[in-house]
This record gives structure tokens, C-alpha cells and sequence, in this order.
């Protein structure tokens, strides 16, 4: 074990979180978007927006994300129209490829996670905002919402957790985030041990962060449960 | 005032083949309290839901204070502007506290401003000798309290009638008096309520009318002395030997 390749490289590996962090959070927001989007299709009871959400849902949810991303950055250029496209300057860029993978991905997968939130709100408190005249939008925004959010967000952590490790993944398509430049020592060093202990630590830690963030939200959302 | 607030005529509801109301015909007059009972199943909830429109009569019509109940959004909605409801389960908003359950409907369907909402939740809070615990949320609450801030919400809308579906069968047996005496209450200052219970002190105190249920259908419908002193049909009279030496 050489300690002094650690202290050295743990520097340069942290020089790539910024790239981390950017493909966390972008892609965890664009997904929530993407999501609620997909949740609502899936709850509008029409068959003409439920099944594109449900096949959405059954292909990112089905295949690895590793093979998404190739698919997304080595695949999509062969086509002309997707070269002639508006999405053309995100879909050229390696890092515009991993944050649309991600986010269809991670999107596919929350939706599941609110619907689950959704369907976890008792009938009888709906049914209560039926009787005192609240409409299906008021009763969404103002009852399903905020008591579905607080039932989905333990399982909501865990996949933002499985996010940030998925960013992990965008260093096989040449972006320097933190595992990117991991690789990059490993092989001008060829310490593969020290480097990846280095790696995985800080990914340990972030997770933890992770962890905490969520649950004091947690706690916060369940102030009426255990007031 | 004598003007007919309720009209039900010929009413059929069926949950898939299963008939669940066998042409039902009831008229309710504004002030008027009417308790429902009967075996489980035999229909009592589905009765009053329909009034409100949380289950849709699949025959016959219902009216309340005149308009008919249809498929139109417009005549649901001014139909539950009227009409409240008070469930077994209380269903208050667990995610809101007590003042705020009250206020939330005001807000968004009598389109009522803020200061005005609380003020007209707290009056309905101490009439129903809650005031104190506004600030608290449900799960603070004992059942007994619970039931009677739900009896609080459907108060603030003002409406014109309150559906009562078994208040107090969720509930401890020391908490029942509680909320049996806050309807008594309302039934004095001239409510119209209709009542499903199986209260039945409270029901030859309170009620000008008695409906027992047996299968779908409304077996006998007679004042609360007839009803318990004479009652004529054979299944009532078992129904009330059963309940009344329990
Ligand atoms: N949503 C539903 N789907 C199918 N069947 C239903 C539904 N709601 C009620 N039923 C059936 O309709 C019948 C009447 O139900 P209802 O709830 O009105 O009875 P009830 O008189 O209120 O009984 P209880 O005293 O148990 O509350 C029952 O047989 C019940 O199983
Ligand atoms: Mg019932």
C-alpha cells in the first residue's frame, strides 16, 4: 500500500467532482420533471398517453444503463436526422449523451417510485376532498401531492443514491468526471488498488452525505406523523 | 319552512351485476333528521353517497333543493357545495393541522379569504369545544376529537344538510357521547342531517324519521315511537331484537 500515491492522487481524483456533482444534480432534476411527467401520463386513464409512459418505463427500467449510454452516444449519431436535429449540440457532446441517459433512466425508474406514493394515499382522505367540493386538480395539488411525497421519499433517496454511483458510468464515454480520472492515474500509474480504495471512499462519503440530506427532509416532511 | 331539500325517485345502483339500492324513493325536508339503519351491507352507505355523488345511481333521479343530479362537473360541484359529509373514519388531512383542514376547502371552493376562513374555523371549532387544539395536527387528536373537528369542517362550507355515515361506530365507547352530543347540538338548531347509526338512543331522541335498510331496499320508513314500539315488517323486528339486546 503506497500512502503517499493516495495522498497524491486524492487531490487530482476530487478535481473531477465538479463533473460529478453536474451529472448528479442535472440529471436528478431533469428526471423528477421527467418523472411527474411520466406519472401523469400514466394517471390520466387514457390509453393514448399511459402506453407511451409504461413502454418508456418498461425499456429504461429493463436494460442496463451502461448499454443506454452507448446506445445514446455511439448509436444515435449514425443517424442523419438525428444529426440534423435540435439536440444535436447536447447529443454531439459525451456529457450531454450521459445526462440524457441518466435522466431517462433515473426517470423511468422515480416514476414507479411516486406512483407507488400516489397509490399509498388513503381513498377515504380523497374521498373527504370530493365531499367538501375540491376538484380532481385542487384535490391533486393540495391532498396527493404532499402526503404522496412524504411516502415516496425513502425509496426516492435510494435511487438518487444509485444515480450519483451511476454517474460513474459516463467515464466509459471519455468524460473526466471522478472515476474518468481514477482511470486516467490507474493507467499512467499502474496502481489499480490504492487508486480505486481512494475512489470508492469518496463515493462512501458522498453516499453518506446523501443519506443525511435526506433524511432530515424526511424528518421535516413527517412533522405531522410524529409531531 | 316545509320545502323539500332531498328527492330521491327510483334510484338503482349496482356495483358491476350486484344491485346495491332497489328503488329507492325518499324525499327530505329542509330541518328534517332522518336516521338510516340496518344490517351491514344492506346498503346505507351507498344510499347516502349517492346524494353527494361519491357513488353515480346507475337509474332513477335524485335532487337536492331542486337540481337535478347529473354527469355535469357543474351540478356535482354545487351539489357538495351544499351537502356535507361525516365519515366513520373521520378522513381529516393528516399533512395539515386542524385550523388548516378547516380553512383549505373555504380557501379553494368558497374562494373565502384567509383572515375571514380562520375566523369562521374557529367559531365552528368552539362550537364544537375544540378551540384549543387549531394548532395541533390529527394524529394529536383522540378519535372522539377527531370526529368532532371533521363535524367542524363540513360546518364551515355551510351547507344546507350533513350526511352522517356511521360517526361514531370508529370510535371508543367513551368518546361517543362526545360527538353524539355536538349532533344533537346541530339537529336542535334545525340542520338537516341525514343520519346512518346505530345509536339508537340517538335515534328516538333526534330523529323525525327512522328508515330501516335490508338489502337494497327501504323496508320501513315510520316515526321513532312506531318504529320501536310497533314496528310492522317481520325484518325490522329482528334487526331491533338483535341491536337493542346488545
Ligand atoms: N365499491 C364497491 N364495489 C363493489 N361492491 C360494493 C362497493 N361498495 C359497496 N358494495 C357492496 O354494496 C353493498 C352495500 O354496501 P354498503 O357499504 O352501502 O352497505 P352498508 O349498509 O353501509 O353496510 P355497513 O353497515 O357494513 O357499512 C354491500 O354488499 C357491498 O359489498
Ligand atoms: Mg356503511
Amino acid at each position: 500500500m503506497d500512502l503517499t500515491l493516495i495522498t497524491e492522487s486524492v487531490p487530482k481524483i476530487l478535481s473531477g467532482i465538479g463533473i460529478t456533482f453536474q451529472l448528479m444534480l442535472l440529471s436528478a432534476i431533469l428526471g423528477l420533471i421527467l418523472a411527474v411527467i411520466l406519472l401523469l401520463m400514466r394517471l390520466s386513464g387514457k390509453w393514448y398517453l399511459s402506453w407511451p409512459a409504461q413502454i418508456h418505463i418498461y425499456i429504461f427500467r429493463g436494460t442496463p444503463i451502461l448499454v443506454q449510454i452507448f446506445i445514446i452516444y455511439y448509436g444515435l449519431p449514425q443517424f442523419e436526422f438525428v444529426r440534423d436535429s435540435i439536440f444535436w449540440p447536447i447529443l454531439r457532446e459525451p456529457f450531454g449523451c450521459a445526462v440524457v441517459a441518466l435522466t431517462l433512466n433515473t426517470g423511468a425508474y422515480v416514476c414507479e417510485i411516486l406512483r407507488g406514493g400516489v397509490l399509498g394515499v388513503d381513498h377515504g382522505i380523497l374521498e373527504a376532498g370530493s365531499a367538501l367540493g375540491l376538484s380532481a386538480q385542487q384535490k391533486f395539488i393540495y391532498l396527493t401531492t404532499p402526503i404522496a411525497a412524504r411516502i415516496a421519499l425513502p425509496a426516492y433517496s435510494n435511487d438518487f443514491i444509485s444515480l450519483m454511483k451511476a454517474t460513474s458510468l459516463a467515464s466509459t464515454i471519455t468524460l473526466m468526471d471522478m472515476t474518468g480520472i481514477a482511470r486516467t492515474i490507474v493507467a499512467q500509474t499502474f496502481a489499480p488498488y490504492e487508486i480505486f480504495i481512494s475512489l470508492a471512499i469518496i463515493y462512501m462519503i458522498l453516499t453518506w452525505v446523501i443519506q443525511k440530506t435526506f433524511g432530515r427532509i424526511e424528518k421535516y416532511l413527517s412533522h405531522y406523523v410524529n409531531p | 319552512m316545509t320545502d323539500t331539500l332531498i328527492k330521491m325517485q327510483n334510484v338503482d345502483k349496482f356495483f358491476g351485476d350486484f344491485q346495491a339500492l332497489k328503488n329507492i324513493n325518499l324525499e327530505v325536508k329542509r330541518g328534517e333528521r332522518i336516521v338510516i339503519c340496518g344490517p351491514s351491507g344492506s346498503g346505507k352507505s351507498t344510499l347516502i353517497r349517492c346524494i353527494n355523488r361519491l357513488e353515480k345511481h346507475n337509474n332513477g333521479h335524485i335532487f337536492i333543493a331542486g337540481k337535478e343530479l347529473t354527469d355535469q362537473v357543474k351540478d356535482i360541484d354545487a351539489v357538495r357545495r351544499e351537502v356535507g359529509m361525516v365519515f366513520q373514519s373521520f378522513n381529516l388531512f393528516p399533512h395539515m393541522t386542524i385550523v388548516k383542514n378547516l380553512m383549505l376547502a373555504q380557501r379553494l371552493v368558497r374562494k373565502i379569504k384567509k383572515p375571514e376562513a380562520h375566523k369562521t374555523a374557529m367559531h365552528f371549532l368552539e362550537r364544537v369545544k375544540i378551540a384549543e387544539q387549531a394548532d395541533k395536527y390529527p394524529v394529536q387528536l383522540s378519535g372522539g376529537q377527531q370526529q368532532r373537528v371533521a363535524i367542524a369542517r363540513a360546518l364551515c362550507m355551510k351547507p344546507e344538510i350533513i350526511l352522517f355515515d356511521e360517526p361514531t361506530s370508529a370510535l371508543d365507547p367513551e368518546m361517543i357521547n362526545e360527538v353524539l352530543e355536538v349532533m344533537t347540538d346541530l339537529a336542535k338548531e334545525g340542520m338537516t342531517m341525514i343520519c346512518v347509526t346505530h345509536e339508537m338512543g340517538f335515534a328516538r331522541s333526534v330523529a323525525d324519521r327512522i328508515i330501516f335498510m335490508d338489502e337494497g331496499e327501504i323496508v320501513e320508513e315510520a316515526v321513532p315511537e312506531e318504529f320501536f314500539d310497533n314496528p310492522k315488517n317481520e325484518r325490522t323486528k329482528q334487526f331491533l331484537s338483535q341491536i337493542l339486546t346488545h
